[in-house]
C-alpha cells in the first residue's frame, strides 16, 4: 500500500462504497417490482394519479432499470469494480510469483502455524529426510542453502489468489456482453401464414419493418393438446430460403429455437383462421394442389374438374380436435360426402381417377427474433463466474517452510505453514504433516 | 403405495423430527437427538422415495416430467434440499443442536405445500415454456442455494439467542456451539449458499433465453432473485474485507433469507410476472 492516496482512488477502490451500492441497488431494484414497468402513461395516471404520475415519468420510473440513475448505480458499481481490481491485483500477483525463500526466518518464527524439534541427525541429512517427507506428501520443494541451515519452501494452490480477481472480472464480462447486445441487438416479430414465407419482420419497440436477405418460410405448424386440454406443443416447420435456394431447415418449438444468420427465431404465438388447409392429390397422375377452404364454401379444382368443401364438423374426445364432414362433386357421378378427421389422410374414388386428401386447420406462426450478438460474451461470463467462484471459495493458496539449522548436537527443525484461506483446513494438514515428521524423527533416532 | 402418502408421511415425519430436536437442544436429552437424527434420515429415504414415485405416476400418466415443475413439487424439493444439507452439516460437524433450527424448516416446506390454499398438489403436464431442461436445472440450483439459506438462517437464529443470553448459564444456551463455531459455519453456509443461488440465476437466464429470447427482462421474480444476490454478495463483502463477524453476519443471513422467502412467496402473491406458473 502506498502511502500517499489519490482522493479519486480512494473514494472509488472503498469497499465501503461496494457495500453503499450493492445496497442501494437491492432497495432500487425493489421499486421496479412493485410499480408495474412499461406499461402506457395512462396505466399510471390511474393508477397513481396525475401528480404522482408525473412525478415518475420524471424520475423515468416507468422504465427504471434502463432509466439513467439506474444505469448511474450499475456504473458506479461497474467503477468501483475496475479500481478496487487494479489497486490490489498488484499485490495479489507479487503474493502469487513472489520468492517465497527469500521470507525472513523472524516471520517464520511468528507464523501461525508452526512446529520446532530437533534431531540428532546432521542439517544436510534432516533436511533430505524432510524434503522426502514432503514431496511424498505432495509438497514440491525448493530450497536455500545458507552456511550452517537449509530452508525448504513448498506451495500449493497460489494460483487460487486469482480467483477472486476473475469473479470480478467475470460481472465485467457479463456487463459487456449486455452492453453488446443492447446496442447492437434488436428485438422483433413476424407472423407467417403457413404455408407461405416472408423476408420481412417487425421491431418490436417502433413495429419498423426490417428487411432481411433471406426468406424464411413456415411449411405447417401444428398445435397438439394434453387431455386435458391444455396446450402440450406449438410446432412450426420452418425453412430459410436464400436466393431460391432451400438453405437451412428446422422444426421449432418453444425452448428450441432457430438460429440462422445471427438471427434467432423463437416460437412464441399462433393465430387461427377458422380455415382448413386440405391438399388433393390425384392418385394416377400424381398431380397435387393445396386449397384453404372455409367450411360452407364451394371449391372447384378446374384442372381436375371437381368441387368440394366442407359441409359439417363435430367434436372429438382429443381437446381442440374435429370431425370435419366432406363434400366432393365432378358432375360425372352422384356427389361424395364422408367424414374425416382433422390431421389425417384419406382417399377417395371418383370415376376419373383416385384421390387422397389430407387436412389440417391453417394456423399463422408467431415468432419472436432476436438479434443479440452480445449473448455469447454473457454466456462466457457467466460460466467463467461459477469456476472463479468455486476457486475463490475453495481453494486456498497453502504455504510451508522448513527451517534446519545447525545447532551443537545436531540440528534444529522449524516447520511453519499459511494459508490464505480455511486456516482451520490447513491446521488439520499442518498437523497432520507434523505427525509425519515427528514419527520419522523418532524413528532415526 | 403412492407418492402422495408417502409425501404426507414425511411431513409427519419431518414434524416428529423437529419436536425431538427441539426437545433435545430444551432438556439436553442426548437420546431425544439420536432419535431425532434417525428419524429424520428415514423420513429422508421415505421423502425421497416418494418424490421418485411421483417422477414415475407422472410418467404412466403419459406426460413424464421430472418433479419440479410447481410450486407444490418446488417446495417438496425445497424440505429435501433442506434435509440434505442438513444431515451432512450434522455429519460434518458432528452436532445435533443445529437440526432444531434447521428441521423445523424442512417441516413448514412440507406443511406448506400440503395445506395451504391455492397450491395444487397434481400432477398435471408441462406447458410447452416450461419444457426445458435448464428448467429443471434452475430449480435445482436454486433450491439448493435456498436450502443453504435457510439453514444459515436458522444458524443466524441461534447464534442471536446464544449471544444475547451469554451472560446467564442456562443449560439450554450452554448446550449450543461456541459462538465462533456457529459463526464459522454461518459463513461456510452462506458461501455454499452463493455459488448455487449464482449457478441459479444463470441457468434461469440461459431457461428464458431459450424460451422467449430475453435472457434478462427485469420481471419481478428474476429482479427479486438478484436482490436476494446482492443481499448475499454484501454480507460476503462485509466479511470478508471489513472484517464484520457475529451479530451483524447473524441478521444479515436472517435479511437474506427473508429476501429469498419474498422472491419465492411475495412475488407469486403479491406480484405478477413471468413466474405466475408458480401459484398454480
Ligand atoms: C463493485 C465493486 C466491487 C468491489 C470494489 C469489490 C471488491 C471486493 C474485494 C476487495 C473483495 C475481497 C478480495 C479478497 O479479500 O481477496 C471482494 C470479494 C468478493 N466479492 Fe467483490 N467487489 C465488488 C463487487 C462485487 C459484486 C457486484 C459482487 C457480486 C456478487 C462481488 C462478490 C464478491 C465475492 C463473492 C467476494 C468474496 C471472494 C473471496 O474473497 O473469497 N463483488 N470483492
Amino acid at each position: 500500500m502506498k502511502k500517499k492516496k489519490n482522493v479519486f482512488v480512494s473514494f472509488f477502490s472503498s469497499v465501503k462504497l461496494t457495500l453503499f451500492v450493492l445496497f442501494m441497488l437491492a432497495i432500487f431494484s425493489i421499486v421496479g417490482t412493485v410499480i408495474p414497468q412499461n406499461k402506457p402513461a395512462e396505466f399510471y395516471v390511474k393508477m397513481y394519479g396525475d401528480n404522482m404520475a408525473r412525478l415518475f415519468q420524471a424520475l423515468d420510473v416507468p422504465d427504471m432499470y434502463s432509466s439513467w440513475w439506474f444505469s448511474g448505480l450499475m456504473t458506479l458499481l461497474c467503477v468501483n469494480m475496475i479500481v478496487c481490481i487494479f489497486q490490489r491485483f498488484p499485490n495479489a500477483w507479487r503474493l502469487i510469483t513472489m520468492d517465497n525463500l527469500q521470507t525472513k526466518l523472524e516471520r517464520l518464527e511468528k507464523m501461525g502455524q508452526r512446529w520446532i524439534s530437533s534431531s540428532s541427525l546432521s542439517v544436510d541429512a534432516t533436511a533430505a529426510n524432510l524434503k522426502n517427507i514432503l514431496v511424498k506428501k505432495g509438497w514440491h520443494t525448493v530450497e536455500r542453502r545458507a552456511d550452517n541451515s537449509v530452508l525448504l519452501f513448498a506451495q500449493k494452490g497460489r494460483w487460487s489468489r486469482l480467483g477472486v480477481y476473475i469473479f470480478h472480472v467475470s460481472i465485467l464480462i457479463i456487463f459487456v456482453g449486455a452492453m453488446i447486445g443492447s446496442i447492437w441487438g434488436y428485438k422483433a416479430g413476424v407472423r407467417i401464414p403457413e404455408t407461405t414465407s416472408t423476408d420481412t419482420i417487425y421491431h418490436f419497440g417502433d413495429g419498423k419493418p426490417i428487411k432481411l436477405d433471406f426468406k424464411v418460410l413456415c411449411k405447417h405448424f401444428k398445435l397438439t393438446y394434453y387431455e386435458n386440454g391444455a396446450p402440450r406443443e406449438f410446432r412450426s416447420d420452418l425453412v430459410i430460403i436464400k436466393d431460391g435456394k432451400e438453405v437451412a431447415a428446422k422444426s421449432i418449438v418453444v425452448n428450441d429455437p432457430m438460429t440462422y444468420g445471427g438471427l434467432t427465431f423463437y416460437q412464441s404465438s399462433y393465430e387461427a383462421y377458422q380455415k382448413m388447409l386440405i391438399r388433393l392429390t390425384n392418385n394416377d397422375t400424381g398431380v397435387s394442389k393445396e386449397f384453404l377452404v372455409r367450411p360452407g364454401e364451394e371449391i372447384p379444382w378446374p384442372r381436375e374438374d371437381i368441387s368440394f368443401g366442407i359441409i359439417n364438423k363435430k367434436a372429438t374426445p382429443v381437446p381442440g380436435h374435429f370431425d370435419y364432414k366432406i363434400w366432393v362433386n365432378d358432375k360425372k357421378a352422384e356427389a361424395d360426402t364422408f367424414w374425416m378427421e382433422e390431421d389425417s389422410t384419406t382417399s377417395f374414388t371418383r370415376p376419373g381417377a383416385k384421390y387422397t386428401i389430407s387436412m389440417k386447420e391453417f394456423y399463422a406462426t408467431g415468432l419472436q427474433v432476436t438479434k443479440d450478438p452480445g449473448v455469447w460474451c454473457v454466456y462466457a461470463g457467466c460460466v467463467i463466474m461459477i469456476l472463479s467462484l468455486i476457486v475463490a471459495f475453495f481453494m486456498s493458496h497453502r504455504r510451508i517452510w522448513v527451517h534446519v539449522s545447525e545447532t551443537g548436537e545436531g540440528s534444529r527443525i522449524l516447520v511453519s505453514g499459511m494459508s490464505n484461506k480455511n486456516r482451520v483446513g490447513f491446521a488439520h494438514s499442518f498437523d497432520a504433516l507434523v505427525n509425519i515428521i515427528k514419527k520419522d524423527i523418532l524413528d532415526n533416532s | 403405495m403412492n407418492s402422495s402418502q408417502l409425501l404426507g408421511i414425511s411431513t409427519l415425519g419431518f414434524l416428529m423430527a423437529s419436536a425431538l430436536y427441539i426437545g433435545a437442544l430444551i432438556f439436553r436429552a442426548r437420546i431425544a437427538g439420536l432419535i431425532a437424527s434417525g428419524v429424520t434420515l428415514l423420513t429422508f429415504i421415505i421423502l425421497t422415495i416418494g418424490i421418485g414415485l411421483r417422477w414415475q405416476e407422472s410418467y404412466q400418466m403419459g406426460f413424464g416430467h421430472a418433479p419440479l415443475s410447481n410450486m407444490y413439487e418446488s417446495l417438496v424439493f425445497f424440505s429435501w434440499s433442506i434435509v440434505i444439507f442438513y444431515l451432512i452439516l450434522e455429519l460434518k460437524f458432528k452436532n445435533r443442536i443445529l437440526g432444531a433450527f434447521a428441521i423445523p424448516f424442512a417441516f413448514v416446506g412440507m406443511a406448506y405445500a400440503s395445506f395451504a390454499k391455492g397450491i395444487n398438489q397434481e400432477i398435471s403436464p408441462l406447458i410447452p415454456a416450461l419444457q426445458s431442461n435448464w428448467l429443471i436445472a434452475h430449480v435445482i440450483t436454486c433450491f439448493i442455494g435456498y436450502a443453504a439459506f435457510a439453514v444459515a438462517c436458522g444458524l443466524g437464529v441461534m447464534y442471536l439467542l446464544k449471544s444475547s443470553n451469554q451472560g446467564r448459564k442456562t443449560a439450554l444456551i450452554a448446550s449450543l456451539p461456541k459462538l465462533k463455531i456457529i459463526d464459522d459455519i454461518i459463513h461456510k453456509t452462506i458461501i455454499f449458499g452463493f455459488l448455487w443461488l449464482s449457478a441459479g440465476i444463470i441457468t434461469g437466464a440461459i431457461w428464458a433465453n431459450s424460451a422467449w429470447g430475453t435472457y434478462w427482462s427485469w420481471d419481478p421474480k428474476e429482479t427479486w432473485s438478484l436482490i436476494t444476490w446482492f443481499v448475499y454478495a454484501a454480507t460476503l463483502h462485509a466479511r470478508f474485507t471489513r472484517g464484520w463477524t457475529g451479530k451483524r453476519i447473524a441478521w444479515l443471513a436472517i435479511l437474506g433469507f427473508l429476501s429469498v422467502i419474498f422472491t419465492y412467496f411475495g412475488v407469486n402473491f403479491l406480484l405478477a410476472g413471468l413466474h405466475s406458473y408458480g401459484s398454480s
